[in-house]
């Protein structure tokens, strides 16, 4: 097999020792957060978290953006799916996420069109072939939110319109630097949306709450530098932050994109699934872009689902406690009862490898032998 | 039950299963029958005759898009029923049924070009289509075309999905993920298909050679068709009570598969195969059987990938080469991701 420049597994050894030297002089358990779905995605797929030293908890923030989408987001292009003559384009991992009565897997099984699509462009061409009125549900943080504003302000067709649940990173993670007993002591942050950003966006906020940043990409090799960057502005009290992306993220970021983004979007606030009101974190159309919002474009009467509506399990749901280090799922009173992974309540149980989800898989021990160290997970209990 | 089915309960994993479960096979398993029946929920049935089995397996072909690089839903609906015949031992293809169901305005040509398609893969196979059956439907009714395949074989021993012991190596008889990959790529639109070509493949002639070459050698065999390898080896692992130990850096997968993969945000390792086995053999006659499949023309990227384990029965343990995590069995068909 071609092995890949920041795919080396004797490389990330020498990194996991690394951590590991690092952790005993620091000689206590530390947690801190990656806020990025991305992630966690390869730190599930290499299975990284084997190689994490026992007391580095790295926790899962609230950085899967369809995990994030809220239970009336996803009402609303449920709602939309179903009525006449509308047809929804979306992301693939959109279709599970539940709302208050249906998720669009269930619609769709009711008879809704959805497209599966890879990205907005997609749903453009979709509706430029259609006689339908194609709304593109777009879900992702400001990285594909750039994407969605480039559309628009290519002048999409007449039949086309945009259901943001677009989000916005920054302002969450002042949001868990805020909890109270939060055990955070510092966040990896997503080297794709720092290259849009800039690492400059997080120097205010390492300013504001005294908890270092580091920027770090998605290859195994990159998240495990990272975290050994982080571990050591742990250790020497550092609050810094600290670019580990070089290759792709600069203290500026992409001008041209910042401008479409903030041209196309205005910030307002809003919940996020299982966290909190995120002031600012939630990204939708500015004003000069009505006639392609399809929150403007149509009624949706979010009312006519709460008639059927079943007890707001969303509001029992610790997600945010779990997420800032101060819970354990089975604190949680719908872990593995109402909340599992086919039915999720939360985000960390939508999540591929939410901690809810991971500790419904592992029954709470993630611990797979042959000399491989538990997931950090365990070190929370 | 209750509700309405959801597409992922077709996507070949843990929702299926269980609507199959739930829905089918508590009554039918409850009848009398001699024989490797529904129960076993294996990729087909064993009926006893004389000193033999007859081989008896079903399959009902839909994919969109119906022409796709390597093969057409013609070539899958022969392949499809042959893998199934040859996994439990059947490598004597006695007869292939056929049924057909159009939809009204379907062009003759493309009906010709997959009837051609599924001479040849008949030809391939050493079987024959023997009798069939065809329906048209309305505009609108069916989506273009949908293949019934039945299988009949015969078998002196029959191979079961179940019989894997700890200590028993896993092979798979070559690269994974590429049939799965290249139809999604095409149907995504990705424009990478130049160097995406499905698998689909009879392997009747394939399994004949191992079953001739080491008898006795196999303890468990599947084709890890919807699910991709994933699925295929939680079932294996979970009817044998057993755990399994997969090397993923030991899995053949092809550049192409592998960077489709990454861009859709899909692992191979959950992405449907037609031209692959996955099998379990006893340890002393691994690299044995390995050779026989290396020197067979649908073999020649084969591997030992994995070791049985009495750990976590029913789990699959990927060991990535940086550290280990349990494999989730899919729950159905896989989508592109976003994050």
């Amino acid at each position: 097999m071609n092995e890949l420049q920041f795919r080396n597994p004797e490389l990330a050894r020498a990194l996991a020792h690394q951590l590991e030297v690092l952790m005993n002089e620091i000689g206590r358990e530390v947690s801190v957060m990656h806020v990025c779905g991305s992630h966690e995605q390869a730190i599930a797929k290499f299975g990284l978290r084997s190689l994490f030293p026992k007391k580095l908890n790295v926790i899962m923030g609230p950085g899967c953006p369809v995990c994030v989408t809220d239970v009336p987001e996803v009402d609303e292009g449920v709602l939309l799916a179903e009525q006449p003559n509308v047809e929804i384009a979306t992301y693939g991992d959109m279709l599970k996420v539940p709302g208050t009565v249906r998720s669009l897997a269930d619609a769709q099984a009711a008879g809704a069109k959805i497209h599966i699509v890879y990205g907005p462009s997609q749903a453009v061409e979709i509706a430029k072939n259609s006689d339908a009125e194609i709304v593109f549900f777009a879900t992702g943080f400001e990285t594909t939110a750039v994407a969605t504003a480039a559309i628009l302000l290519a002048g999409p067709p007449e039949n086309f319109s945009i259901l943001s649940a677009h989000k916005y990173i920054p302002p969450v993670m002042e949001i868990v630097a805020e909890m109270p007993d939060t055990k955070i002591e510092g966040f990896l942050a997503a080297g794709h949306a720092a290259a849009i950003t800039g690492y400059g966006v997080f120097e205010e906020f390492v300013e504001r709450h005294a908890q270092p940043v580091v920027v770090a990409g998605f290859e195994p090799l990159d998240i495990l530098a990272g975290l050994v960057e982080l571990v050591k502005l742990v250790r020497d009290g550092q609050r810094r932050v600290v670019n580990t992306f070089p290759r792709c993220v600069t203290r500026e970021g992409n001008l041209a994109a910042q401008e479409q983004l903030w041209k196309v979007f205005r910030p307002v606030g809003g919940r996020w699934r299982g966290i909190a009101h995120v002031p600012n974190g939630n990204l939708r159309l500015r004003d000069e872009f009505a006639k392609w919002d399809a929150r403007k474009r149509y009624t949706i009467d979010l009312r006519s689902l709460w008639d059927f509506a079943p007890p707001q399990l969303a509001n029992q749901c610790i997600c945010g406690d779990i997420m800032a280090g101060i819970r354990n799922p089975v604190d949680c009173r719908l872990f593995n009862k109402e909340c599992l992974p086919e039915n999720p309540v939360g985000a960390c149980m939508v999540s591929n490898e939410g901690t809810c989800k991971i500790w419904h898989l592992y029954g709470g021990i993630p611990d797979l032998g042959v000399g491989q160290a538990p997931s950090p997970v365990e070190a929370a209990v | 039950m209750s509700g309405r089915i959801l597409l992922k309960q077709g996507g070949g994993g843990r929702a299926m299963r269980r609507l199959i479960e739930d829905v089918f096979i508590r009554d039918f398993a409850a009848m009398p029958f001699d024989g490797v029946g529904l129960a076993a929920m294996d990729d087909g049935a064993c009926i006893p005759f004389g000193d033999e089995y007859i081989v008896v397996t079903t399959d009902s072909h839909v994919i969109h898009p119906i022409f796709f690089p390597g093969g057409d839903i013609g070539r899958i609906s022969i392949c499809g029923t042959v893998n199934d015949l040859a996994m439990m031992g059947g490598t004597r293809i006695l007869g292939l049924t056929c049924g057909v169901i159009l939809e009204e305005g379907f062009p003759i040509e493309d009906l010709e070009k997959i009837q051609r398609s599924m001479v040849a893969a008949c030809k391939e196979a050493g079987a024959v289509v023997i009798t069939g059956d065809t329906k048209v439907m309305g505009r609108g009714e069916v989506d273009g075309i949908v293949i019934n395949t039945t299988g009949i074989g015969l078998t002196k021993v029959p191979i079961r999905d179940n019989g894997l012991r700890a200590g028993d190596r896993i092979i798979i008889t070559g690269t994974i993920g590429d049939h799965g990959l290249a139809v999604m790529s095409l149907r995504h639109s990705l424009d990478l298909e130049g160097d995406l070509v499905s698998d689909v493949a009879p392997l009747n002639s394939l399994v004949a050679a191992i079953v001739d070459g080491a008898p006795g050698a196999i303890t468990a065999m599947k084709d890890p068709t919807r699910g991709g390898l994933a699925s295929a080896l939680h079932e294996m692992a979970a009817k044998s009570h057993v755990g399994v130990v997969l090397q993923e850096r030991a899995v053949p997968v092809t550049d192409a598969t592998r960077a489709a993969g990454e861009v859709l945000g899909i692992d191979p390792l959950h992405v449907a195969n037609e031209g692959k086995a996955v099998l379990g053999v006893r340890a002393e006659d691994a690299e044995r059987v390995l050779a026989i499949i290396r020197n067979h023309e649908r073999g020649r990227d084969a591997a030992i990938i994995g070791t049985v384990t009495n750990e976590r029965p029913g789990s699959i343990i990927l060991d990535t080469g940086f550290g280990r995590r349990l494999l989730a069995e899919p729950d159905g068909e896989p989508l592109p991701r976003i994050c």
